[in-house]
């Protein structure tokens, strides 16, 4: 079970969770200190290591719409941190599966802050709320590369393979 | 059933007949853009091969293209140390459509691959950026990836699991009147079917308003379909495609064009007619947020910016001149123009509109993302208002999350500035 520690709404942008003006640091080591930077007490806490791993931020639709940048999607890898959204942007949800960080689509979920989840299979627990919700599984393409444990592992095996 | 034309390119880039929506497909990459976030790639590339034994190189260094655009000049030695180790490794793997820091041949990435033909119709184009939807507009299908998908593109000459997206027409018709053009036609699009409305599809534009746009307008709508979540825009080549490539972008060679099939399937369909259509303004803070001119005007300005990959073309530049030629930009408003590229630079030099939009009291930037996205120049203090002809103006944009930014066509920009308040570019207005 892991603890919901950030609510958001709909069309939450890149540059919400990953501010332009630290785009300069590429290094997914370096760009989990700026992550939703502009909300000061939530990276405060990140940044002090208040906010266990496996944690999860709930989000509206269309999450992490916007720029193509990866930092949005490393910053929250870094934190090992779930996102569970009604649905994501294209992109994002691309890196996000390319780097392995954990993307969970569920279009009727109801959870606040602080309430307990668990991703159970194809469902989402909400303990606090005594509810489940179905979760709709990432699109075969995307499914493989998440089974190969991300795009680097699995290009390599691909480039492996050629040889 | 016939085929979409994003079907019919993705048909072609795999060697299959045809295609359908949803089928998984690895489709060959005619073209790789990225910008300084190619680092991310670079860093990424080298972790593919990382205890491979096998010879780091790309797949194909004639297809690769490196254009900086986003911080230039350097802002801090965190990114000359990124720009370096990049053109380092342009060097290394003989990338061969390397745009530097240069006067002679620089300029913004979704300018640049345009203008130096870079893009043909049916081509697939990845970048390292949201906006390669711009491509669309030669009849390529383009799209942004980010970094790690780009070292996938680099290693393999492919774009990996790549799903047929499904297809929206766009259906526009009507002319235009005075001082509404392409991008108030994007912005009501994006206002008409909200910020998730083309999620995972295709945007694919028709109609006589489209025939008759030039290749710059027709880059506007295809560069901000990706605000509209669209994976791409599309417009299926025709004569004026040729007439660019061939006359603007000096392309020799023969130029290959293709149509959607008559029968082919669409999700939806929009139609719109542009006849009577107002200026259009995206407020704070989504891109959908549209509305007509005259409800926000009066808004006090203090910044404006005109550029971008959006709406920094010599037409736009054009057309700021114009209305502020012998005008001044009110006191206490800034004016800030980055033109889209050096070219263009260069030509608006040539035919004074630099002198007239400095002579009025606007800021001249060198070409580049500038204050588009916050990283660089002219960045909000708070609690101030921008009005920009680019293309976002999430919470946090401008590199201000106090600050608040209105989007409208260069129309609007410059017919706002001497009176530094948002103003309907029409006469009297209406």
């Amino acid at each position: 079970m892991s603890e919901v520690v950030l609510k958001v709404g709909d069309d939450i942008s890149t540059d919400i969770i990953y501010p332009g003006r630290f785009m300069a640091t590429v290094l997914p080591t370096e760009t989990p200190q700026y992550a939703f930077a502009d909300d000061v007490e939530f990276n405060r806490k990140l940044n002090a290591n208040e906010i266990p791993k496996g944690s999860i931020i709930v989000a509206g639709q269309n999450f992490g719409c916007g720029s193509s940048r990866e930092q949005a999607a490393s910053c929250l890898k870094g934190w090992d941190l779930v996102i569970v959204a009604k649905h994501f942007a294209r992109i994002f949800v691309q890196n996000s599966i390319n780097l392995g960080l954990q993307t969970v689509i569920c279009p009727e979920y109801d959870a606040d802050e602080g309430d307990e989840l668990e991703i159970r299979g194809d469902v989402l627990v909400n303990h606090t709320k005594g509810k489940e919700f179905k979760i709709v599984p990432h699109a075969p393409a995307r499914q493989a590369i998440i089974d190969a444990g991300g795009l680097v592992a699995y290009t390599r095996a691909r480039l492996l393979a050629k040889k | 059933m016939g085929m979409t034309y994003v079907q019919k390119v993705l048909a072609r880039a795999c060697g299959k007949p045809s295609v359908d929506v949803g089928d998984v497909v690895e489709p060959e990459v005619h073209l790789a853009m990225s910008h300084e976030n190619g680092a991310m790639a670079m860093n990424q590339f080298i972790e593919i091969y990382r205890d491979t034994g096998i010879d780091m190189k790309v797949w194909d260094p004639e297809r690769i293209a490196i254009i900086y655009d986003h911080r230039i000049p350097a802002e801090s030695s965190k990114t000359a140390n990124n720009q370096k180790k990049l053109r380092n490794f342009v060097v290394e793997q003989k990338i061969s459509k390397f745009h530097d820091i240069r006067g002679d041949q620089g300029g913004i990435c979704h300018q640049i691959l345009p203008e130096f033909g870079y893009v043909r119709p049916g081509y697939v184009v990845v970048g390292t950026d949201s906006h390669t939807t711009s491509h669309g507009a030669l009849g390529a299908f383009a799209f942004g990836v980010g970094g790690t998908e780009m070292a996938a593109v680099w290693t393999l000459g492919r774009v990996l699991n790549v799903e047929v997206p499904g297809t929206i027409k766009v259906n526009v018709n009507g002319k235009f009147p005075a001082h509404v053009g392409p991008k108030d036609l994007i912005l009501h699009l994006i206002g008409k079917i909200t910020a998730e409305g083309a999620n995972f599809r295709v945007l694919e534009y028709h109609g006589d308003t489209i025939r008759n746009m030039s290749t710059s307008g027709r880059l506007v709508i295809c560069n901000m379909s990706v605000e509209a979540g669209a994976t791409s825009g599309i417009v299926p080549p025709d004569k004026e495609t040729l007439r660019y490539l061939k006359d603007e972008a000096g392309v020799k060679d023969k130029i290959e064009t293709f149509a959607p099939d008559p029968d082919a399937h669409y999700e939806q369909t929009v139609e719109i007619d542009v006849s009577d259509m107002a200026p259009q303004i995206a407020c704070p803070h989504a891109v959908d947020n549209v509305k007509p001119v005259g409800d926000v005007a009066g808004t006090r300005i203090d910044q404006i910016v005109i550029g971008s990959c959006t709406n920094g073309r010599l037409d736009d530049l054009e057309i700021a001149a114009r209305i502020l030629k012998g005008k001044k930009v009110a006191p206490g408003t800034r004016m800030i123009v980055f033109p889209a590229s050096w070219r263009i630079y260069r030509e608006a030099l040539k035919r004074g509109y630099l002198n007239d939009l400095s002579e009025a009291g606007a800021v001249v930037c060198n070409p580049g993302c500038g204050a588009c996205l916050g990283v660089h120049q002219g960045a909000l203090g708070d609690n101030e208002v921008a009005l920009a002809t680019t293309n976002r103006n999430f919470k946090g944009r401008m590199g201000n999350p106090k600050a608040e930014v209105y989007l409208c066509s260069p129309d609007v920009a410059a017919a706002s500035a001497p009176s530094g308040v948002i103003t309907d570019p029409r006469a009297g207005g209406r």
